[in-house]
């Protein structure tokens, strides 16, 4: 039935855009808020907060999709998991670019000195490094390029999200309660993935409803 | 004919009256609050007018910085005031529940005259001034208040110190009903803080009881507060209820909890790193998006005034 299938690849493209708007939409704001001079007193503070509080948001995000896909059976997800990668990293880069640029005004030997000296920092560079050869290699001829080896660089995506995590926590004065959530969503969405635990789902939960589109895409990502 | 009432409503079920005439605002501040739960942010909420008011025949004090003052909006909206919440938000939005009267300050300790002292005997016994201050935060922010207030020496002479007074500790209210931030063990309460007693003597040294020529408002620590400027924010406590003269170091809410960290003295210097951030630059709030960052000075600038107060320390032991 080629109409069914044009409706349902009609219906993801709308998806798509959809959520590409709800990814950019934090950014909008914090720059709407910027633009307005409505950051608070400490605007450089709020905007290096809210971009890397959406950075967590959305890798945490990005590592739901092959879990949920699990769990309900909708291969479709896959779409979805690039466009929420890419937005981490947009929000990775716009994190980093407020602290070189806004923090410390390009003055490299302290930023230096801070990231060798302070482990939160060190914690979170190293994550932001992880993620850059991530973004790089998402384009479908990387994919390709890259074949089985994808998938084992695409596992960076584990570190970086961990040492994320604990970039946050270890920056905390004494309100925990955020990092800490997200550390147990993060454990929750790692342990998911833990053979043991994920074949008693897949042997009772849910089978392959239907045959899956064999979408060189979409076998290339599957989930490690 | 007999109208039977009925089932009678209990009074806690009835709608507050400020509830219901404030209504708008309710819904408006609910709604508000779920979607700040949301994103982790209450950015459109402004928070209520707590201008307080003005204090009449002020004299312009000494040691005044002549600096430009950060802008009031920003020193009553943006504090640090755990007893009101973590966010530096909060104290702003939350701190209308404190009440600043009936206010009773307890002097007691190594002292001839130990005793209480109500707020109202308090603001008319001493001169009050303006001091325009610099205020380092360990957190690398700063601004410059102009506080109003008069010497911490002043008061503590009153209650006649003995030899044996070689310390002064402080401790803020302790009331979780008035400060929602205390139903959290987030810190220790009541947050306590100290000074030696040549510190607490020192002319800089203020009690303030407003700023910009108005009462304190509440989140700024109303309604007796401390001023240390030379010292990181966190040893001026805010709202205090008790002053202590003891023969031994007293106690500190922040080197308890993370004694690397936070030290007794807690005088600002660029030299003493924090182990988690540098403290060479802090930034001026209110200066606004393309401020660069500022040098920071040995006692945040005053070590004309207090630099003899600590000749022959080494002060990245006694940090």
């Amino acid at each position: 039935m080629p109409g069914a299938r044009a409706v349902e690849d009609r219906v993801i493209v709308w998806l798509k855009a959809a959520v590409f708007l709800v990814g950019l939409s934090p950014g909008l704001w914090l720059f709407w808020l910027g633009w307005r001079d409505e950051l608070g007193a400490n605007p450089v503070e709020a905007l290096s907060r809210g971009t890397g509080e959406w950075t967590l948001r959305l890798l945490l995000a990005t590592l739901a999709v092959s879990p949920m896909r699990r769990l309900t059976g909708w291969t479709v997800l896959l779409r979805y998991r690039r466009m929420l990668g890419l937005f981490a990293f947009f929000y990775a880069c716009l994190h980093v670019l407020t602290y070189v640029v806004l923090d410390q005004w390009f003055d490299e030997t302290a930023m230096l000195d801070d990231i060798v000296k302070r482990p939160y920092l060190t914690a979170g560079m190293t994550a932001f490094l992880l993620l850059v050869p991530l973004a790089a290699t998402s384009t479908r001829g990387m994919m390709l390029r890259l074949g089985r080896r994808w998938r084992a660089l695409h596992r960076l995506i584990y570190p970086a999200a961990m040492l994320g995590v604990v970039h946050f926590l270890w920056q905390a004065k004494i309100d925990t309660t955020e990092a800490l959530v997200y550390a147990l969503l993060l454990a929750l969405l790692l342990a998911m993935r833990l053979p043991w635990l994920i074949s008693p789902v897949l042997a009772g939960g849910c089978p392959p409803t239907r045959p899956e589109r064999t979408h060189q895409s979409v076998s290339a990502i599957r989930s490690p | 004919m007999l109208i039977r009432s009925h089932k009678k409503i209990p009074s806690s079920e009835i709608t507050p009256r400020w509830v219901w005439e404030d209504r708008r605002h309710f819904l408006a501040y609910s709604s508000v609050g779920l979607l700040g739960l949301a994103s982790g942010a209450v950015w459109g909420v402004s928070p209520p007018d707590t201008r307080g008011a003005r204090i009449p025949g002020l004299l312009k004090g000494q040691f005044s910085s002549g600096e430009l003052p950060t802008p009031y909006e920003d020193v009553t909206r943006y504090n640090n005031f755990v007893e009101f919440g973590a966010d530096k938000r909060d104290p702003a939005l939350r701190a209308g529940s404190l009440r600043t009267r009936p206010w009773t300050l307890r002097v007691e300790g190594e002292c001839e005259k130990p005793g209480d002292i109500g707020i109202e005997d308090i603001l008319s016994g001493f001169t009050q001034e303006e001091r325009i201050y610099r205020l380092r935060c360990v957190e690398a922010w700063a601004m410059v208040i102009p506080w109003v207030g008069f010497p911490l020496g002043d008061l503590l002479k009153r209650f006649g110190p003995t030899a044996k007074a070689k310390y002064v500790a402080f401790e803020t209210l302790q009331d979780p009903e008035q400060m929602p931030g205390q139903r959290r063990a987030s810190l220790r309460w009541p947050y306590v803080e100290g000074l030696r007693i040549d510190e607490a003597m020192h002319p800089l040294t203020l009690i303030a009881t407003g700023l910009y020529g108005e009462e304190l408002p509440n989140q700024n620590g109303a309604p007796l507060r401390l001023v240390v400027p030379w010292k990181y924010g966190f040893k001026s406590i805010k709202s205090i209820v008790s002053i202590r003269f003891t023969q031994n170091q007293p106690a500190t809410t922040w080197n308890r909890l993370q004694p690397e960290e936070y030290g007794f003295y807690a005088n600002v210097n660029p030299d003493v790193e924090h182990p988690r951030w540098s403290q060479r630059y802090h930034r001026m709030i209110g200066e606004g998006w393309l401020s660069r960052k500022r040098k920071t000075e040995l006692f945040n600038g005053y070590t004309d005034e207090v630099g003899g107060l600590y000749s022959g320390m080494d002060l990245k032991r006694f940090y």
